[in-house]
C-alpha cells in the first residue's frame, strides 16, 4: 500500500467513526441546548444500546459473523435492528429524564450533573453485572463486498454507515427546522421562560430532546457494533468523551455543528493514529477539547460562548 | 387520634432530649466535646482493635477521608464539579514515588554531591538513587499537585462550571494514560516498585499498619482544621458567594478566576499530600490506582456525607471505605443465607463486593433525589445580632424587658424623642412608569 492509499484508507475509516461520533454528539448538543446540562448518562445510554442492538440481531437468529444475508433480507434485518435499538434507546433516555432528572429541574448548581453521573454509573454496572466483563462478538450479517478506490478498500459496511448517518442527520435537520415541535425546541433552547409564556409545553420539548438524542445514540451504538464487530461494557466512556469533544468543537447547542464536529473528530482520530501512535489518540483529542474551549469557546458554528448567567 | 399520637411522640422526644446528658452541656461546648471524643476514639482505635488488617483498612479510609476533604473544597465550597480529582492524587503519588524509589537512576557526578550531603540522594557505584524523606515530600507533593491544579484549571476556569467538569474528566483520563506511556519515570503499567517507607528519627515504618494509621489521623486532622478555618474565612465566603451566584459575586468585587483557581489549587494540594501518604503506605504505585472510578468514589463520599460539610465528608468517606473493607463480605454472606432461607436463587449468587460501583451509583442518585444535603448538612454560621441591632428591633410590647435585663442599653434608645419611622411625600419613577406617588408612611 502506498502512503497516499494508506491515508485514503484512514480517511475512509475516519468518516465512518465520524458518522458515529456525530450521531452521538447530537444527543449531547440537543440536551445541552435546552437544559444547559451535560448529560453524562448519555455515555452509557450509548453503551447499553449497543447491547440492545446485539440482542435485536440475535433475536433474528443472527449471531457472530457466521450468518450472511443479502438483498431484502439484509435490508430488513438491519432496518429492524435500527428501529428496535433506536426506540428502546429513546425510551431509556426518556425514562432517565422522567425518573432522575425532572425532580432535579429546580435544583441549582452541580446537582443535576452529579445525578447524571450516578445514572451513568448505574447503567454501566447494570451491564457489567448482568452481561459480564468480557467483550461480546457483535453479529454482522453483511456480506464482505468491497471496492478498490485509489488503492484503498471501501467496504459495504462503510457505505451503509454513511448512508444511515446521512439519512438520520438529514431527518433531524428537517425535524428541527421544519416541524412545529422542532420550532418549539429551538424556541426553548433560546429562552425556556419566554417559550413557556408563549404556550410551549417545555416538559414535552425536553422529553423530545431526550428521546431524539438517545435514539440517535442507539443508531450510533449499532454502527459501532457493525464497524468494530464487538461490544463491551466499557465502550461508552471513550466514545462519549470523543463525541462530547465533537459537540464542543462544532459549537455546543448547534445541531449542524455537532455533525461537523463529529466528522472532524473521526478524521483526527484515524489520521492521528496514523501519524502519531494510537496510544496517544485520546491525548490528542482531549488537547483539541481544551484548546477549543480556551481559544474559541463558541466552537465552529456555536452561537454564544459556553457560559451561562 | 393520629394527631394525639404525634403529639405524644413529639412530647416524649422533647422529654428524652431534655433528659439526655447532652442537654446539660452548654450548646457552645457541644462541638468541642464532640471533637475531643472523636479524637480520643481515633487515637485509641489501634490500641483497642489490635488487628493489623483492621488498622490497615482504617488507614486507607483515612486516606480517602483526606481526599474527600480536598474535593469538598472544590465541589462543596467553590461549587466546581471536578470529575478527575484522582489525577492530582496520582500526581502526588508519582511525585513521591519517583523521588523515593530506584526508578530514576541518573549517572553519578560531582553535581549530586551537595544533594548527597543533604541526604536527598545516595549512590551505589556510579548510579544515583533518590532518597528524599517522606516528610519533606509531603509539602513538596502538595505544591506540585497545586501547580498542576493551576495548570489544568487556568484554561477552563474562565468558563462556566459545566465545562470544567468535562475537562477535568479528560484530565483524569489523561494522567493515568501518560503514567502508563512514560515507563522511564513511572515504570508504566507494571507500577513503581520498592517505594521507600517513611522514617522517623532513623526508625522505618516498614509494613506495620499502626504508624501509617497515626500519620493518617494527623493528616486528616490537619486537613479538617484547614477546611474549617478556610470555610469561615474571607476566602471561604468568597467561594460560597461564587458557588451561589457567580455574577452577583463578581459584582461584589470578588475576583472569580483568582478564587476558583485558589480552590482548585488547594483541593489539588490536599490530594497531592494524600497521594504521597498513600504510596508511602502501599510502597507501590500503578496507573490503575488513579482511574475514573476513584474520582467517582470520592465524589460519592462527599455527596453521601454532605456536600460542603467538613465533618460530613469525613464521615461519608469513612463509612463507605469501612463498608467496603469490613462489611461487604459479611453482608454478601447474610444475603446468601437469606436466599437459601426463602429459596430465591439470585440472592444466593449476589456478590456485593463486585457490585460496589453499582451501590455507589445508587447512592449518588438516591442522595441527589431524596437527601441532597447529605448525612450531615453543611451549616452556615448565623451571626448573633449586635447590640445596636437588638435594640433596633425593640419597638413596644412585652418582649422589650428581656433586652432591658440583657443590656440596659435598650432603654436609652427607646427614650429618644421623635418618630421611629416617618416618610412623607415619596415618589418613585422608573422612566415613564410611576411606581409610587406622594406616599406618606408613619409608624408611631
Amino acid at each position: 500500500m502506498t502512503t497516499g492509499a494508506l491515508y485514503l484508507q484512514q480517511i475512509i475509516n475516519g468518516l465512518s467513526l465520524g458518522a458515529m461520533y456525530a450521531l452521538l454528539a447530537l444527543g449531547f448538543t440537543l440536551v445541552y441546548g435546552i437544559l444547559e446540562l451535560i448529560n453524562f448518562a448519555h455515555f452509557n445510554v450509548f453503551m447499553v444500546s449497543s447491547f440492545i442492538a446485539m440482542w435485536a440481531l440475535e433475536l433474528l437468529g443472527i449471531s457472530g459473523q457466521g450468518v450472511i444475508l443479502t438483498g431484502f433480507a439484509l435490508v430488513g434485518a438491519l432496518a429492524f435492528a435500527f428501529v428496535v435499538t433506536m426506540v428502546a434507546a429513546g425510551c431509556l433516555g426518556v425514562a432517565i429524564e422522567r425518573l432522575a432528572l425532572r425532580p432535579m429541574r429546580a435544583a441549582r448548581g452541580t446537582a443535576a450533573m452529579i445525578t447524571t453521573i450516578g445514572v451513568s454509573y448505574i447503567l454501566f454496572n447494570a451491564i457489567l453485572l448482568t452481561v459480564g466483563a468480557e467483550s461480546k462478538n457483535f453479529p454482522n450479517p453483511m456480506p464482505s463486498v468491497s471496492w478498490q478506490v485509489g488503492g484503498a478498500t471501501l467496504r459495504l459496511r462503510e457505505v451503509l454507515i454513511w448512508s444511515v448517518a446521512l439519512v438520520l442527520m438529514g431527518g433531524l435537520h428537517l425535524f428541527v427546522n421544519r416541524t412545529r415541535l422542532g420550532k418549539a425546541m429551538r424556541a426553548t433552547a433560546q429562552d425556556a421562560e419566554a417559550a413557556r409564556m408563549m404556550g410551549i409545553d417545555v416538559d414535552r420539548v425536553i422529553i423530545t430532546a431526550f428521546f431524539l438524542g438517545s435514539a440517535l445514540a442507539g443508531a450510533a451504538a449499532l454502527i459501532f457494533g457493525l464497524y468494530y464487530n464487538y461490544t463491551s461494557f466499557i465502550i461508552g466512556y471513550s466514545a462519549g468523551l470523543m463525541a462530547f469533544t465533537a459537540a464542543v468543537l462544532g459549537g455546543i447547542g448547534s445541531v449542524t455543528g455537532a455533525m461537523l464536529g463529529g466528522i472532524i473528530i473521526g478524521l483526527v482520530e484515524s489520521l492521528g493514529g496514523q501519524v502519531f501512535a494510537v496510544r496517544w489518540t485520546d491525548v490528542i483529542i482531549f488537547s483539541i477539547l481544551v484548546l477549543v474551549l480556551v481559544f474559541a469557546p463558541t466552537g465552529l458554528l456555536g452561537r454564544a460562548a459556553p457560559t451561562k448567567s | 387520634m393520629a394527631e394525639t399520637a404525634r403529639g405524644m411522640l413529639g412530647a416524649s422526644c422533647a422529654w428524652l432530649r431534655a433528659a439526655s446528658p447532652v442537654a446539660r452541656i452548654a450548646p457552645r461546648l457541644r462541638p468541642r466535646i464532640g471533637v475531643a471524643l472523636v479524637t480520643i476514639g481515633a487515637l485509641l482505635f489501634p490500641v483497642i482493635s489490635r488487628n493489623d488488617a483492621n488498622i490497615d483498612s482504617a488507614a486507607n479510609a483515612l486516606a480517602f477521608a483526606a481526599l474527600a476533604l480536598g474535593l469538598n473544597i472544590v465541589v462543596g465550597f467553590a461549587g466546581l464539579l471536578d470529575l478527575g480529582y484522582a489525577a492530582f492524587f496520582a500526581i502526588g503519588a508519582y511525585t513521591y514515588g519517583a523521588f523515593a524509589s530506584y526508578q530514576i537512576e541518573p549517572a553519578w557526578s560531582g553535581f549530586w554531591e551537595p544533594f548527597q550531603w543533604l541526604g536527598l540522594v545516595a549512590h551505589t557505584g556510579d548510579v544515583v538513587h533518590f532518597t528524599v524523606s517522606f516528610w519533606l515530600m509531603l509539602p513538596i507533593s502538595a505544591a506540585v499537585a497545586a501547580f498542576f491544579g493551576v495548570l489544568f484549571g487556568a484554561p477552563t476556569l474562565r468558563l462556566k462550571g459545566d465545562y470544567l467538569a468535562i475537562v477535568t474528566l479528560g484530565f483524569g483520563e489523561i494522567v493515568p494514560i501518560v503514567a502508563r506511556n512514560t515507563p522511564s519515570v513511572t515504570n508504566g503499567a507494571m507500577g513503581l516498585n520498592g517505594v521507600a517507607a517513611p522514617q522517623l528519627f532513623g526508625w522505618s515504618f516498614g509494613i506495620d499498619a499502626t504508624p501509617y494509621y497515626y500519620v493518617g489521623v494527623a493528616l486528616v486532622a490537619l486537613l479538617i482544621f484547614t477546611s474549617t478555618r478556610l470555610k469561615s474565612s474571607r476566602i471561604g465566603r468568597a467561594w460560597m458567594a461564587i458557588r451561589e451566584d457567580e455574577i452577583a459575586a463578581a459584582a461584589m468585587g470578588i475576583n472569580r478566576v483568582k478564587f476558583k483557581l485558589l480552590a482548585f489549587a488547594i483541593g489539588a494540594a490536599f490530594a497531592g499530600a494524600t497521594g504521597t501518604y498513600f504510596v508511602a503506605k502501599l510502597q507501590t504505585a500503578t496507573p490503575e490506582m488513579f482511574m475514573f472510578p476513584v474520582s467517582v468514589m470520592i465524589l460519592v463520599m462527599i455527596v453521601f456525607g454532605g456536600i460542603g460539610s467538613v465533618w460530613g465528608v469525613v464521615l461519608g468517606a469513612m463509612i463507605l471505605q469501612i463498608l467496603q473493607s469490613w462489611f461487604l463480605e459479611d453482608l454478601s454472606q447474610w444475603l446468601h443465607w437469606l436466599g437459601r432461607l426463602i429459596h430465591v436463587g439470585w440472592l444466593q449468587q449476589v456478590e456485593l463486593s463486585s457490585s460496589i460501583e453499582m451501590i455507589f451509583g445508587v447512592i449518588l442518585v438516591t442522595m441527589m433525589l431524596y437527601r441532597r444535603q447529605g448525612l450531615i448538612p453543611a451549616t452556615r454560621p448565623v451571626q448573633a445580632l449586635s447590640m445596636t441591632e437588638q435594640t433596633a428591633h425593640v419597638g413596644s410590647g412585652g418582649s422589650s424587658h428581656n433586652f432591658d435585663r440583657l443590656t440596659g442599653l435598650g432603654a436609652l434608645d427607646r427614650e429618644a424623642e421623635g418618630p421611629l419611622l416617618a416618610v412623607t411625600d415619596m415618589t418613585v419613577r422608573f422612566g415613564g412608569l410611576v411606581a409610587l406617588r406622594s406616599v406618606e408612611l408613619t409608624v408611631p
